[in-house]
C-alpha cells in the first residue's frame, strides 16, 4: 500500500458532514412515509398516502409551472448568454473582458432577496418599466408583469444567467482557434465560421449550461414566492407553502421528494435526447 | 483586409446586443438605487421628492441589525468549517485512492443539484426527528453543506496547479510529511484556500431558502428579516438595505478579484 500521509485527519470532518447530509435525507424519505397528524408535529404511522395525495390538480400544476420555467428560463439563459460569454473570451482588451465578467456576475452576488425585491420595483404596475412605457406613450394602461409567468422567468432569466456566461465562456476558451483560423483561410466568412467550427465545438458547454440552469431554476424559492406572489405555484413554492402554512411535514417531504425525483428524470431525458442527436449528427 | 459593409453591420449590432443584455443585468440594481432615496412610502417613477429618511429607518430597524450580526457570525463559522473540511476533501480526493472516494464525492456534491430548500427542510426534519435543538449550530449546519461543493472544487483547482517538485525535493532531502506540509503545500495552496473560504463566506451570507426552513426568531439571517419584511411593509426601507447590501458584496467581490483575478478562479482565461 502506498503512503497516504493525514488520510483520516483530512477526510474525516467531510465524512462528518456526508454522515448528517445523508442522514437528513433519510428523515426525509422517512417523514414522507408518516401520517400526518393534524395540529402535531410529530408525524403518525406509515402509509403511502402523502404520494397519492400528490395526484391532487394543484400539485399537477405545481409541477407543470416548475418544468416550463426551467425550459424557458434556459432558453432565454442560453440566448442571452451565448453572444455574452462569446463576446467576453473574444474581448480584444482585457479590461473590457474583465468589466464583461463583473457585470455579468453581479446578479449572483447580489442575494436571491435583493436581487428578486429589485425585479418587483422594476415590473410592478407602478414600477420602473411600467412607468417608462406610460410616459413614452408606449402602452396605455399597465402590463401585468407581477404574479405572472412572463414576470417570473425574466427574473430567473437574469438570475441564471451567471453561472450559463461562466460555463459558456469556460468552454469557449478552450476552443483551438486555429480551426477558425483554418475555416477563414479557406475562404468561410465570420457567420459561417461561426456556425460551422465555432458553435458545435462549444456544445459540450451549451449542453452543461443548459443542466445547470435547470436545476438552477428547479430549486429557486424567492423569485416565483415573491414575484409569483401566490399566483406562480412551484414544487418549491408549494413545499413551503404545505410545510409552514398547513404544518404537514410529511406530505412537504414526500412532495419535495418526487419533485427531486422529477427534475432527475427530466435531466436525464434531456441528456439522453443530446447523446441521440449526437449520434445523429455524427453520421 | 477591408470590412465589407455587412461585417461593419455585424459588429454594430453585435455591440447594440451586447449593451442591452448588459444594461439587462445592472438594470435592476439601478431602479432599486433610485427607489431607496423615494421621499414618499409609495414609489413613483421617477420620484417626485428625494429624501435619505428610508437609510436611516433601515439603520434604525432592529431586525436587519441582529440579522446582520446573526449572518456575519454564521457566515464566519460556517466558511470556516467548509474549508477545512473541503480542503481536507479536495487533499485527499486528489492525491489518494480509498475505499467509498467516489460515493463519498457524490454525497458531498449532491447539494448543487438537490435543491435547497430540500437540504432546509431535510435539516429541518432531521433536528426534529432527532430532538435536537434548533440554534445557530443548525443554521450552520445547513450553510457548511450548501457551500462546501464550492470550496472543494476551488482547493481542488489549486490542487491540480501546485508544483509537486517543490514537495518532492523537500521529502528526498528528509522532511517529515507533516514538515512538507506545513512549509511547502500550505503556503503554496494558500491564495486558494483564501479564495475559496472568502467565495464560501459570500455564499453563505446570501443563502436564503435553505436558512428560511431552519431559523428561529433567534437565529434569523439578515436575508430572512428582509424577506419577513418585505412581506409586511411595502416602503422603500428595504430598497435602501438592499443598495448597501449589494453594495458591500460588490465591494467584496472587486477586491476578490484584485488579488486572485476572477476569470482565473472560474477557469474562463
Amino acid at each position: 500500500m502506498s503512503k497516504r500521509p493525514f488520510l483520516g485527519w483530512f477526510a474525516s470532518p467531510s465524512i462528518l458532514i456526508a454522515f448528517g447530509l445523508t442522514a437528513s435525507f433519510l428523515a426525509i424519505i422517512q417523514y414522507s412515509l408518516r401520517a400526518h397528524v393534524p395540529g402535531s408535529l410529530d408525524p403518525g404511522g406509515f402509509t403511502f398516502d402523502n404520494f397519492t395525495t400528490l395526484w391532487h390538480l394543484a400539485y399537477g400544476r405545481a409541477f407543470m409551472n416548475s418544468l416550463l420555467l426551467c425550459i424557458w428560463t434556459a432558453v432565454f439563459a442560453l440566448l442571452i448568454g451565448y453572444p455574452l460569454a462569446y463576446a467576453m473570451i473574444r474581448a480584444r482588451s482585457g479590461l473590457l473582458r474583465s468589466a464583461i465578467l463583473l457585470i455579468s456576475l453581479t446578479p449572483l452576488f447580489m442575494g436571491e432577496i435583493v436581487r428578486t425585491y429589485s425585479w418587483m420595483i422594476v415590473l410592478g404596475n407602478r414600477g420602473f418599466l411600467n412607468s417608462v412605457l406610460l410616459k413614452l406613450g408606449l402602452i396605455d394602461s399597465p402590463i401585468g408583469f407581477m404574479f405572472t409567468m412572463t414576470g417570473v422567468v425574466i427574473a430567473l432569466v437574469h438570475f441564471t444567467l451567471p453561472i450559463v456566461v461562466v460555463m459558456l465562456a469556460a468552454a469557449l476558451s478552450h476552443i483551438d482557434r486555429n480551426l477558425e483560423r483554418a475555416a477563414t483561410s479557406l475562404g468561410a466568412g465570420r457567420v459561417r465560421v461561426f456556425f460551422t467550427v465555432t458553435l458545435p465545438l462549444s456544445m459540450p458547454g451549451v449542453v452543461a449550461a443548459t443542466s445547470t440552469a435547470f436545476a438552477w431554476t428547479f430549486s429557486a424559492f424567492a423569485t416565483p414566492q415573491m414575484i409569483g406572489g401566490g399566483q406562480v405555484s412551484t414544487i418549491s413554492t408549494m413545499v413551503y407553502q404545505v410545510g409552514f402554512a398547513s404544518f404537514n411535514f410529511p406530505l412537504a417531504a414526500s412532495l419535495s421528494l418526487t419533485g427531486l425525483l422529477f427534475a432527475i428524470a427530466v435531466l436525464a431525458l434531456f441528456n439522453t435526447g443530446i447523446r441521440r442527436l449526437e449520434k445523429y449528427g455524427a453520421h | 483586409m477591408k470590412k465589407s459593409l455587412a461585417d461593419h453591420l455585424l459588429d454594430w449590432s453585435g455591440r447594440i446586443f451586447l449593451t442591452a443584455i448588459l444594461g439587462f443585468l445592472v438594470l435592476p440594481f439601478f431602479v432599486v438605487a433610485i427607489a431607496s432615496f423615494n421621499k414618499g412610502a409609495i414609489l413613483s417613477f421617477p420620484p417626485e421628492a428625494w429624501s435619505v429618511q428610508w437609510y436611516v429607518n433601515a439603520f434604525e430597524y432592529r431586525d436587519f441589525g441582529a440579522g446582520l450580526r446573526n449572518s456575519l457570525r454564521i457566515a464566519a463559522i460556517g466558511a470556516g468549517i467548509a474549508l477545512i473540511a473541503g480542503a481536507g476533501f479536495a487533499f485527499v480526493f486528489q492525491r489518494y485512492e480509498f475505499r467509498f472516494k467516489s460515493g463519498l464525492n457524490a454525497i458531498l456534491m449532491s447539494p448543487l443539484i438537490i435543491p435547497n430548500f430540500t437540504i432546509g427542510l431535510g435539516i429541518l426534519i432531521l433536528t426534529a426527528s432527532a430532538s435536537l435543538p434548533r440554534n445557530l449550530w443548525t443554521v450552520v449546519t445547513v450553510h457548511v453543506i450548501i457551500v462546501l461543493p464550492f470550496v472543494v472544487r476551488s482547493v481542488y483547482v489549486s490542487l491540480q496547479n501546485l508544483e509537486r517538485n517543490y514537495e518532492n525535493a523537500a521529502e528526498s532531502l528528509g522532511a517529515s510529511p507533516a514538515y512538507v506540509l506545513l512549509t511547502i503545500t500550505a503556503p503554496l495552496l494558500l491564495p486558494g484556500l483564501i479564495a475559496g473560504g472568502i467565495f464560501a463566506a459570500i455564499l453563505s451570507f446570501n443563502e436564503f431558502t435553505a436558512s428560511l426552513y431552519v431559523v428561529n426568531r433567534g437565529t434569523t439571517t439578515l436575508p430572512v428579516a428582509m424577506y419577513n419584511y418585505v412581506r409586511e411593509y411595502a416602503d422603500p426601507t428595504l430598497a435602501a438595505i438592499s443598495v448597501m447590501y449589494a453594495l458591500a458584496v460588490a465591494v467584496l467581490l472587486l477586491v476578490l478579484h484584485r488579488i486572485f483575478r476572477l476569470e482565473r478562479v472560474l477557469n474562463v482565461e
